[in-house]
């Protein structure tokens, strides 16, 4: 762990979201990967890396939507914005996975390579999610 | 099949899950009063210069974990594209793969666009992923090649920082190399004589570093062809014994000799076919 604070370290972190965040992909606590569970333990990363690679993607979108907004005005970043979130909802049934080929095209990512395509795939996934339990999280029943 | 029970959508790329575990036997295991592994040091020799009508990288040949030598002839030399190859040191699979990563982007990017990459481009794509990373991937690298706007060199570091010079050295043997290069590059030279200077600077490394060894493999590329040169030298040649030692068969005289048989109980075995139908 790096030599900062906790309160600093407490600033730039995310506060994770779901069901029960303790909880492994099993549904119960993972103490072996996870360590005994404590606040402490979840809402500081665990590598430095950690953060910076989770809002990645989000962090990129800003900027690029900045940059446009500087160069072509509000309403390239607007309209662009509304094609996002169009492309986003296209998908399958949640248990399944989405290629996001619309949603790669508008960034441009589909003729790219990077770690997030070889390494820990979701479409290779071993493991599926309950059908029923994540519809019903998607419908917000759950 | 294993079902889980989270609802967020699962994203690839690097998976952190096991670093809160090593921190946590870590912390166990040295209140015990053992110590966990730590990684092992690397060494390599590259280089790169710009000669007259194109570019020569060069690379020692020894992967070494520690004290220990890996593999006494790896390639150091990666392929990028038809005009641009990378040398790597540091982590071998962060080099490997860093450059095998580079290497589909800009395929995919020369079928996009339907030329040959550019150096500056492969540079560009190579240190902002190294930044993104933030110095995890420790590959620092020695980009080479030639395209439309003439030949190029680059040195990566891993932290994603580059330089764009006429000679270029890079791993723990790079001290040695690049005093030969200050002592003896010269502006426009020949093939032969670049190629002369590459392979002697890799040998500096390889005479003065122990991190270095084996052979020297060098890449020319001109405008239009690569030539892959490996090995193009080895450098210290391991010596030749000049008689047999071996003993001549029977030089031990048997004294005695005996034969004991087995006492084996044979049973009778038949095969017969299984009826399937």
């Amino acid at each position: 762990m790096n030599s900062r604070g906790l309160r600093s370290q407490l600033k730039d972190s995310v506060p994770v979201t779901g069901l029960c965040p303790q909880a492994g992909d099993y549904g119960f606590p993972d103490t072996l990967r996870k360590g005994f569970s404590s606040v402490k333990n979840e809402l500081i990363p665990s590598h430095p890396l950690e953060l910076s690679e989770k809002n990645f993607q989000l962090n990129q979108d800003k900027m690029n939507f900045s940059t446009l907004r500087n160069i072509q005005g509000l309403h390239a970043t607007l309209k662009l914005q509304m094609e996002y979130r169009a492309a986003k909802q296209i998908h399958r049934l949640p248990f399944l996975q989405s290629s996001n080929i619309a949603l790669d095209t508008l960034r441009g990512s589909d003729d790219s390579i990077g770690f997030e395509d070889i390494l820990n795939d979701p479409a290779q996934c071993e493991m599926m999610g309950e059908p029923h339990i994540m519809v019903e999280h998607k419908l917000g029943l759950l | 099949m294993a079902t889980l029970s989270m609802c967020q959508p699962q994203c690839g790329g690097f998976s952190f899950d096991y670093c809160k575990r090593n921190a946590l036997l870590e912390a166990e295991i040295t209140k015990v009063g053992c110590g966990v592994p730590t990684a092992r040091k690397t060494g390599t020799t590259i280089c790169g210069v710009v000669f007259k009508d194109g570019v020569i990288l060069g690379a020692d040949t020894r992967a070494t974990e520690g004290m220990i030598v890996a593999d006494k002839n790896c390639s150091k030399i990666h392929y990028i594209s038809p005009n641009i190859y990378c040398c790597g040191a540091g982590t071998a699979a962060d080099t490997e793969m860093t450059t095998q990563i580079i290497s589909s982007n800009l395929e995919l990017h020369s079928l996009s666009t339907g030329r040959l990459p550019r150096v500056a481009t492969a540079n560009r794509m190579l240190k902002q992923m190294l930044f993104r990373y933030q110095g995890y991937i420790g590959a620092a690298l020695v980009l080479g090649g030639v395209d439309c706007l003439g030949p190029h060199l680059y040195s990566i570091y891993p932290h994603g920082s580059t330089d764009k010079l006429p000679y270029v050295t890079m791993g723990s043997g790079s001290l040695a190399a690049m005093a030969v290069f200050e002592d003896r590059y010269k502006a426009d030279m020949e093939e032969d004589q670049a190629k002369q200077l590459v392979s002697d600077a890799i040998s500096a490394g390889i005479f003065n570093d122990l991190g270095s060894g084996s052979n020297i493999d060098l890449c020319v590329i001109t405008k239009g062809a690569v030539d892959y040169l490996r090995p193009h030298e080895e450098a210290n040649k391991k010596g030749v014994r000049a008689g047999s030692y071996k003993y001549k068969h029977g030089t031990t005289g048997v004294l005695t000799k005996s034969v004991a048989t087995l006492q084996l109980e044979v049973l009778e075995e038949t095969v017969q076919t299984m009826d399937t139908s």
